[in-house]
């Protein structure tokens, strides 16, 4: 229960099903500099508003301290991978390492089978192979089965999503009849615990090597065109923030790829954004992992039409996928998740 | 949940339910005795009876005089009252260094910041595994520049009886003023302020089956104090604000009844906390006492758990309707680590891993037993759960 209008609703629909509920909130981070509010999400206000709605509910409501782990699992990922010139995805990590794997652990120490969030996404089983199986919800503009496209069978298995088959219209309704005061609370936009976007100071913060780093921006053919801060600040696809407009030639420039090893940035023009071809790593097989090559629809950014592409597994839990059509800005750090119809297949880290 | 539920209540050094006779002295004083104690007339000259009668009560508790005692809102306030308002008082002296023990309630450490970040130098005792600050700690620091040493009574934690009365003596050889906040020992243990020697020493009713949102500093005739919260001119001019007339009488209430049994009651309760203590330490292998196991107030045990997780076993006890806690709360709700056991220099699993027992006027034999039949289930099935997930 992050004290949002989603998990609240979550938390309602399980106690209106009959099940014996109890209420988990995570604290993620220090309190105690009561000024400092730390993100957008999971702040004290937050947490006040899950305890208010359990107390609605008449549940029993907890707030587990987990600032370690997610400290662990989820910001110091976060920060490596931007110093290695990838662009991470935090809220990915911690579903699969916090809340369906520590939270759960935690939840089934005090008898609970089953961790339910508010996610918008769906469960299902195959009936031929009896895998569990993930699906996209059925509002597809809240669908969040991107972000949790590493759950195991076992997470799956101890997995419930009551809000997944749910329109965020109607879950609000359904807060405000169910008189939970949440039910006109925003959405937070943000990585929770990234207040105001600001990535490349958060970063440069807990990275005193990030912070000192500097470098060069070069061109497809290696000649120096500027300078920059740190690779850190940059993403593939990137167009401001170069301080650079235009190539000699007059076309509006991009980051093509960042060099962590030379701390370079590449940039060029958008026609060298276009890939067709990507490699994962960690790839997590929600059917069985197939044998030969897979036609899929697969999504490398949360905000991304799903794009046609054939799907190969390497082995050793990789995989190869080649688009029907270019794709722009492949991004290192990313996921690509791929999908049949809604049903996820996989997912994995994209190289 | 489970409506049939036998709850367990073993957190009274968090809390305490009030004595009946307390519920019905402050329903009394709610009721009919509404007047402000300031006023001139009948009405204020009952409030002002009743909080008489309570001051009394409180200062015979303490061996102390009526005349010492000031009624403030609680343990916190009157720590707060103790260490600003004597350090304010003792500004003119120029001296400018102030000691407390490692392991003070946050009331104390969290005012001794404050002052710090105003140009004061602060020193915290350490202490050793048995939780008993060691006068040579004392010897080691004290100056001719240290203005108040304040060394709590009983930790709350840990429940073990600091030695205040040597540590007191010490202090006033060196000159400096001597305060306790002895807000887990009033009521559990003899408190006498006279032989202890202190000079201002800070309780809280709710500690002891009275109500909360009292509390009183006791200061010894002739310490120069500032009040901290300045205003009218109550409590002769030492604390500002109208009386909480109903929790102050049942503060009273609560002394009295505190007082009349302290010895019949500290050996009922030595009794049951030994046999909970006796009972966990051999049905649940990997657990062991946290502290030296005397001086010891007598409700309180802290029980560390090899290779479970506090929060956890917390949240399991409470499920099965046993409340039990751990170290101070925090803001939000959930634990920090100690910083008592860490203090204590206790290894981090064993700061991670430790709850506190705390037994009371409403306690039984039949509570023990349900908790020492309880804990090495909850505890077993929490270490499964770890040794799985690797």
């Amino acid at each position: 229960m992050s004290g949002g209008v989603d998990s609240s609703v979550a938390a309602a629909l399980v106690v209106e099903q009959g099940h014996d509920v109890i209420g988990l909130s995570m604290q993620l981070y220090d309190q105690s500099d009561g000024e400092r509010t730390f993100g957008s999400c999971c702040t004290l206000d937050d947490l006040h508003d899950a305890r208010r709605v359990a107390r609605t509910l008449g549940i029993p409501h907890y707030i587990v301290n987990l600032e370690r782990q997610f400290d662990e699992h989820v910001v110091s990922n976060f920060v490596r991978e931007y110093a290695a010139g990838r662009t991470p995805i935090p809220c990915a990590r911690c579903n699969s390492d916090l809340k369906f794997s520590t939270l759960l652990t935690r939840a089934r120490g005090f008898g609970a089978d089953v961790v339910a969030t508010g996610h918008y996404a769906r469960l299902d089983r195959d009936p031929g192979t009896a895998r569990h199986l993930l699906r996209r919800s059925l509002d597809p503009d809240k669908d969040q089965s991107y972000f949790l496209f590493s759950l195991s069978q076992d997470q799956l298995a101890h997995a419930l999503f009551p809000v997944g088959d749910w329109s965020k219209d109607d879950v609000r309704e359904y807060a405000r009849r169910r008189g939970l005061l949440v039910a006109d609370k925003p959405d937070s936009q943000e990585i929770c615990f990234i207040p105001d976007h600001d990535y490349a100071t958060f970063v440069a913060t807990h990275s005193p090597e990030a912070a000192r780093a500097h470098g060069e921006i070069i061109d497809t053919a290696g000649r120096v065109v500027g300078r920059h801060d740190g690779i850190h600040r940059f993403t593939v696809g990137q167009r401001k923030g170069l301080g650079l407009s235009r190539s000699p030639g007059g076309q509006p420039v991009y980051v093509l790829s960042l060099n962590p090893v030379e701390q370079q940035v590449i940039v060029g023009p958008k026609a060298l954004l276009e890939k067709t071809t990507l490699t994962a790593s960690e790839v997590n097989w929600m059917i069985a992992e197939p044998s030969g090559p897979l036609e899929v629809t697969a999504q490398i950014r949360h905000r991304h039409r799903p794009a046609d592409a054939t799907l190969t597994a390497l082995g050793d839990r990789r995989a190869q996928l080649v688009f029907d059509a270019p794709q722009v800005a492949v991004t290192p750090g990313q996921a690509v998740v791929f999908y049949q119809e809604d049903v996820v297949v996989g997912g994995g880290w994209i190289d | 949940m489970n409506g049939s539920l036998m709850r367990v209540y073993f957190d009274y050094n968090a809390t305490t339910p009030l004595a009946p006779p307390v519920i019905e002295a402050v329903v009394r004083a709610t009721h009919d005795l509404f007047g402000n104690p300031s006023s001139v007339h009948y009405f204020g000259q009952q409030a002002k009876a009743l909080i008489d009668e309570a001051r009394s009560a409180v200062a015979t508790l303490l061996n102390g005089d009526p005349s010492e005692v000031v009624f403030t809102s609680g343990g916190t306030e009157s720590d707060n009252f103790a260490i600003r308002g004597a350090a304010e008082a003792l500004e003119p002296t120029g001296r400018r260094h102030l000691i407390a023990s490692s392991i003070e309630h946050e009331a104390v450490l969290n005012t001794f910041k404050a002052l710090a970040r105003r140009g004061w130098r602060t020193t915290l005792l350490p202490v050793d595994q048995t939780g008993i600050i060691a006068p040579d700690r004392l010897r080691e620091v004290i100056s001719d520049d240290t203005a108040i040493v304040s060394i709590m009574h009983a930790n709350n934690e840990i429940g073990t009886v600091q030695p205040v009365a040597e540590l007191a003596r010490l202090a006033h050889e060196r000159g400096a003023i001597v305060h306790t906040d002895a807000v887990q020992s009033v009521g559990k243990i003899p408190v006498d302020v006279r032989a202890l020697g202190i000079d201002l020493l800070s309780l809280s009713a709710h500690k002891f089956n009275g109500p909360k949102g009292a509390g009183a500093l006791w200061i010894k005739r002739g310490t120069r104090m500032q009040p901290i919260l300045t205003g009218g001119r109550h409590e002769r001019n030492r604390r500002a604000g109208t009386e909480n007339v109903p929790a102050i009488a049942g503060m009273g209430t609560a002394a009295a009844l505190a007082g009349a049994k302290i010895a019949a009651e500290g050996a009922r309760l030595g009794a049951l906390r030994d046999r909970l203590e006796a009972g966990i330490l051999k049905t649940v292998p990997g657990s062991a006492v946290n502290g030296a196991l005397q001086p010891r107030v007598p409700n309180t045990s802290n029980i560390s758990f090899d290779r479970v997780e506090a929060e956890s076993l917390l949240i399991a006890l409470d499920l099965e309707g046993i409340a039990v806690s751990t170290g101070s709360a925090c803001s939000s709700g959930t634990l920090e680590p100690s910083h008592v056991l860490r203090a204590m220099g206790l290894p981090a699993h064993r700061t991670q891993n430790s709850l506190r027992f705390s037994l009371g006027l409403f306690s039984t034999d039949a509570e023990v037993d349900r908790v020492v039949e309880t804990l090495p289930r909850l505890v077993e099935k929490l270490r499964g759960l770890t040794r799985k997930a690797g």
